[in-house]
């Protein structure tokens, strides 16, 4: 089972969840977590493993060969994405804006434009007692988040496929890296809070799951403060209900610490509970 | 000399545009020929990414001897542009095109 943990508005607690979640199940069941966050992955702040594998990614990008190059300007008519340009006699290529379709390079007349590996960022998978957990971090300056969420799904799919509950840590928004993160997945957890922002933001990425045709619940976090809008909009909209994680400074204390709740705090635990019991109803459908 | 100014209109009234890759219009004054030529430059609204770039290309078309624009190319368009032997004047948004090609004249514009 795959569930991606997933949020529209940034900073709602998918790490919290993820982390605290993961923890908590892989007492009893063989669990991954993935953090596919990759602008910004830090479950690892929390989850304190040993590293035991790591693999440097790369994306796809052409590379100008000079002496077999004709000038003819097909390269550059053909990119959608103004990443290869001719200046008068030098084709350039701007690798930060290629999104590795291979046009400019099949369409090359004379092979003056073959694909070659650009760095994009690293994975390292490390082990927590039973948890597996792998962290993909995108390069300083890297634009592209895509291609390596994709790689790192790969990795997971293929070395772990084992493991009995998948948890992937996705990037917040409704924007493409989202979409990567969550497509192959079996079910999707939104987490929002109780503010006009975390209402509005719940709202696309509903939307966004749902022209997916994904399945999803939501998981209101920092219960208690704000209003009740975002409740009375899942009554409405007909959406599950998980959980409630009350606002809480001690939560808070120990999150700003790097610490895990999960064995702390009661009502966290509760919390946790409630999400065990609706993923083992969804397990069993 | 041949002169491209980053604009948000078609007259000499318009306002300069501040953005090099994103430019609404590019407004090339031909000096000899007393001559003036719009390019329509609104089709990079639709571009995610690489305006930059995509303006820039432009500029290999158009070949001018002087840019005049307002917060000056960004990083990817100031590549783009390094091949092209062309004297870049920055700052000067907040002018009408009119304005700032005077103040060209008057050599009262940065020079990048």
């Amino acid at each position: 089972m795959k569930i991606a943990i997933a949020s529209g508005k940034g900073g709602t607690g998918k790490t919290l969840i993820s982390t605290n979640l993961t923890k908590y199940l892989s007492e009893k069941r063989s669990v991954i977590l993935a953090d596919i966050d990759v602008e910004e992955p830090n479950t690892n702040l929390f989850i304190k493993g040993k590293p035991i594998n790591t693999t440097k990614q790369f994306r796809m990008v052409p590379q100008w060969y000079k002496d077999k190059c004709i000038l003819c300007g097909e390269c550059q008519a053909n990119c959608k994405f103004n990443a290869i340009m001719q200046m008068i006699d030098v084709i350039n290529v701007f690798e930060e804006l290629c999104h590795g379709c291979y046009a400019c390079s099949g369409l090359c007349p004379t092979t003056a434009l073959p694909m070659v590996e650009y760095p994009t960022g690293e994975t390292v998978e490390y082990q927590s007692d039973s948890l597996v957990l792998i962290e993909s971090r995108l390069n300083i300056g890297e634009e592209q988040a895509v291609p390596l969420i994709n790689k790192t799904h790969k990795i997971v799919d293929e070395k772990y496929e084992n493991r009995e509950i998948k948890i992937y840590d996705s990037p917040p928004g409704t924007s493409c890296p989202v979409i990567a993160a969550t497509e192959d997945v079996d079910f999707v957890i939104l987490v929002t809070e109780p503010t006009a922002f975390g209402l509005n933001d719940l709202k696309l990425a509903v939307e966004t799951m749902r022209f997916l045709d994904k399945e999803f619940a939501v998981i209101i976090n920092r219960y208690g403060m704000g209003n009740d809008d975002v409740e009375k909009y899942c009554q409405q909209e007909n959406i599950d209900l998980i959980a409630k994680i009350p606002f809480d400074v001690e939560i808070a204390k120990y999150y700003s610490k790097g610490e895990l709740i999960y064995n702390k705090l009661d009502s966290f635990k509760n919390s946790l509970k409630e999400i065990e019991n609706y993923l083992n109803r969804i397990i069993k459908n | 000399m041949k002169i491209a100014l980053t604009s948000t209109g078609k007259e000499w009234s318009s306002e300069i545009d501040a953005r090099f890759g994103r430019t609404e219009f590019i407004f090339v004054y031909d000096e000899e020929a007393d001559s003036v030529e719009i390019i329509d430059n609104s089709a990079v609204k639709n571009e995610a990414h690489g305006a930059g770039s995509a303006t820039a290309q432009k500029m290999y078309e158009i070949k001018p001897d002087v840019l005049i624009t307002g917060n000056g190319p960004g990083e990817t368009a100031a590549k783009a542009l390094q091949k092209l032997e062309m004297k870049i004047f920055v700052d000067a948004h907040n002018l009408t095109i009119k304005e700032a090609y005077e103040k060209y004249k008057k050599g009262e514009l940065k020079q990048l």
